[in-house]
């Protein structure tokens, strides 16, 4: 019983795992597209390292779902000179630590070509895999990559926290002609959330540059992306007993931002936290913080603004599991 | 086939003569079109000492070890053994998060780093335990690096199997596939400049020779004329990858003579050849300031870590027949009892006393305090930034405040 199978029958079933929602949005993009295709290390036979193509090789067969040779700078090259061609790859990244070695053909190569080619060479394609932390794997396996491809024109970058973000967000990305970043993170893999009807649907998708807001709230509010979205919800029930509303927002898209939705909360409570797995310098809360103080609610704001950066330590990360999860939001 | 001091020297240009002129190849001219066969059918040959009985085949290449060699080259390759299935289970059982067992290559680990001398540096990738083991690293340490405790040298911050060791020379693990290769590549050249006797050698298996560092660190050790050893395990699978899709060509070795470097194909379960061609590599580095390629044959009995299970993608039966009709452990083991130098009794001694000390370490490791957090904050430079301060600082005052929720006792002070 795989989950191929268990997909025909998910109309019956409304809780699934992120794992499982990434696999049904490539499944039915599969079948919508022939030219899109998925390639990687592990992918094919293997199901992939974290089993989120688990059927789809079985399903598809060699020539939409193919192994590569460990060489990440090889195959990025590789699915980029596919989707030049006519084709819609996903290349999948085992991890996005592993894309630095292949960071020169999705930036130089996937996200400035459209525009150096003066509109000629799209490249419809989509880089996915695992980012940020994970359990105890040190430096070299959670590094968090937002801020790194944020920073990039030409690319879109999305960061997915629930089932229902995966697979409408994995969707879009597959469907979108622009090179897309899509951060997975391989803790929210297994894990469960109920998806609704709407969600169950093959067109379902979520357009990408637009937040959600998961939680209205009147005193605080609360911006994060990726698996860092549940601990903000779990911090706001605790603080909601002491009589502090917050309001959490899933950013979903890191770029191209939603910043009036962000803009529109702190117009209404006058304190911002960002919260994120990434290092503090230059990252996805700097830049925020950055418009925030130069948009709307700094001109026309009556009051003062506190605003607040919650991210992981500056150092290349620890393997020992010390906790350092700064959870408490200040007074 | 040295093409190292060649290419400097050209002749001046004269069109007069029938000969090729062109900078980028010295050859001769031909006339038929003929494109040149990969030759992977009969390809590069595997040198071998013993067949898989252990029995010497041409007495000429028994290197004619000592017995206490020998004995010492038996005692390692099955401590590390011990020390595998040990701290797999310690796995399996949640004691540590991850590890990678050595099972079937235990001879190219102990066979190579026996050939070598104690301050050649060596850059491995994560599958070479037996290296630092035969250079004396201590069971405790391999422990502690896998607990991640106090005592481990790499304080805390790898992930199992990740070791480093300054003293013994040993590079520490770094996890990204050969990023290890053009690294050697400068590291060799930097001990050329030394002008010492000193060599490098850099182990990576058949699928991380896939990468593009690969192709540089190749290139570069011969362009730069280093006293180097590549060493490749190629072990027949990367992860589920096996070799028929990881590459076309005849293996590793072929790739050598396309970078003007001296290659060679062996046996990685006979421990002597493994020996053999490591000891003369070296040798030859050292003294003609060039690069080898080695490229050690063999298996990973075992599966690719504790997150793989390799009967998804390989059968029981091929596995037995690595296991039991050709592995480095057992070859030896004939070679000794043929010789009167190893019985049934010593054999079941040294089990008994091996998985003893195994089993101490390992107990000792487990019942030490995990790291100082202090130590969260240290050598991200050489010296403490004042952000990095500041954090400490604030990490402290958070554990002060509300220590009850962190178990302080359990980490040293």
């Amino acid at each position: 019983q795989n989950a191929v199978s268990a997909l025909r029958r998910r109309e019956f079933h409304r809780s699934v795992t992120v794992r499982d929602a990434l696999n049904q949005a490539m499944d039915e993009e599969l079948e919508r597209d022939e030219r899109v295709f998925l390639m990687g290390e592990e992918v094919a036979q293997y199901d992939g390292a974290y089993k989120v193509s688990r059927g789809l090789w079985k399903k598809y067969g060699d020539k939409r779902v193919i192994d590569t040779p460990i060489s990440e700078m090889g195959f990025a090259g590789i699915a980029v000179g596919a989707a030049m061609a006519g084709l819609r790859p996903i290349c999948e990244f085992m991890t996005f630590n592993f894309s630095m070695q292949a960071i020169d053909q999705v930036i130089n190569s996937a996200a400035k070509t459209y525009y150096m080619s003066a509109g000629l060479q799209p490249v419809p394609i989509v880089f996915r895999g695992p980012n940020g932390a994970s359990a105890g794997v040190a430096a070299q396996h959670s590094q968090c990559f937002a801020a790194w491809y944020a920073h990039c024109p030409g690319l879109k970058v999305v960061s997915p926290w629930n089932s229902e973000d995966a697979k409408g967000l994995l969707k879009s990305a597959i469907r979108d002609d622009n090179p897309v970043v899509f951060l997975e993170n391989e803790l929210m893999y297994g894990v469960p959330f109920e998806m609704s009807e709407e969600s169950q649907s093959k067109d379902f998708t979520i357009p990408i540059g637009k937040a959600k807001i998961e939680r209205q709230g009147n005193h605080v509010t609360v911006v994060s992306h990726s698996r860092y979205v549940g601990h903000c919800l779990d911090a706001a029930a605790v603080l909601a007993k002491e009589g502090i509303e917050c309001e959490v927002i899933n950013l979903r898209t890191i770029r191209p931002m939603d910043v009036e939705s962000i803009e529109t909360s702190v117009m209404k409570t006058n304190h911002l936290v960002t919260v994120e797995g990434g290092w503090p310098q230059f990252g996805v809360g700097a830049e925020i913080c950055a418009r925030i103080m130069e948009g709307e609610w700094h001109v026309s704001s009556q009051t003062s603004c506190s605003t607040q950066r919650l991210q992981s330590v500056q150092n290349p990360m620890q393997k020992f599991k010390f906790c350092m999860c700064l959870r408490e939001v200040p007074d | 086939m040295l093409l190292c001091g060649a290419v400097h020297r050209q002749q001046p240009f004269d069109s007069s003569l029938e000969k090729p002129q062109f900078p980028g190849a010295s050859a001769e001219f031909v006339d038929q079109l003929e494109f040149i066969q990969p030759n992977v059918i009969s390809g590069i040959p595997v040198y071998r000492v013993m067949d898989r009985q252990g029995n010497i085949i041409n007495p000429s290449q028994d290197p004619q070890l000592s017995k206490e060699t020998v004995l010492n080259f038996y005692q390692k390759m099955t401590l590390l053994n011990t020390m595998d299935r040990i701290l797999y289970e310690s796995q399996r059982q949640g004691r540590i998060s991850f590890y990678m067992t050595n099972y079937g290559e235990e001879g190219t680990h102990i066979g190579s780093a026996a050939a070598l001398d104690p301050n050649d540096l060596v850059f491995g990738q994560y599958r070479e335990a037996g290296v630092l083991m035969y250079r004396g690293f201590p069971l405790d340490k391999f422990m502690a690096q896998c607990y991640a405790n106090a005592d481990d040298l790499g304080k805390g911050r790898q992930m199992p199997v990740h070791y480093g060791s300054r003293d013994l020379n040993f590079v520490t693990i770094s996890s990204p596939l050969a990023t290890q290769i053009p690294q050697a590549a400068g590291a060799a050249y930097a001990v050329k400049r030394e002008n010492i006797n000193r060599a490098v050698i850099c182990y990576f298996g058949e699928g991380a020779a896939s990468e593009g560092d690969a192709h540089a660190g190749f290139n570069f050790s011969a362009t730069l004329e280093c006293p180097l050893i590549f060493f490749c395990r190629n072990n027949g699978y990367a992860i589920s990858t096996p070799t028929n899709e990881q590459y076309r060509g005849d293996g590793i070795a072929a790739r050598g003579p396309g970078y003007g470097m001296l290659s060679i194909r062996v046996d990685g379960n006979d421990v002597f050849a493994v020996y053999n061609a490591t000891k003369e590599a070296r040798r030859r580095a050292v003294a003609e300031n060039q690069p080898f390629l080695i490229e050690a044959m063999t298996y990973r009995i075992g599966h690719h870590s504790t997150s793989d299970d390799s009967s998804a993608y390989r059968s029981v039966d091929e596995v037995n027949y690595w296991d039991k009709q050709d592995h480095p452990i057992s070859r030896l083991r004939h070679y000794m009892t043929a010789r009167g130098w190893w019985s049934e009794d010593d054999e079941r001694s040294w089990r008994k006393q091996s998985r003893k000390t195994v089993m101490e370490a390992f107990e000792t490791a487990e019942r030490r305090l995990k790291p100082n957090p202090e130590l969260l904050f240290t050598d991200v430079y050489l010296e403490m930034t004042p952000s990095l301060e500041k954090q400490r600082e604030s990490l402290w005052r958070h554990v002060q405040q509300y220590k009850e929720h962190y178990p302080l006792d359990l980490y040293d002070k």
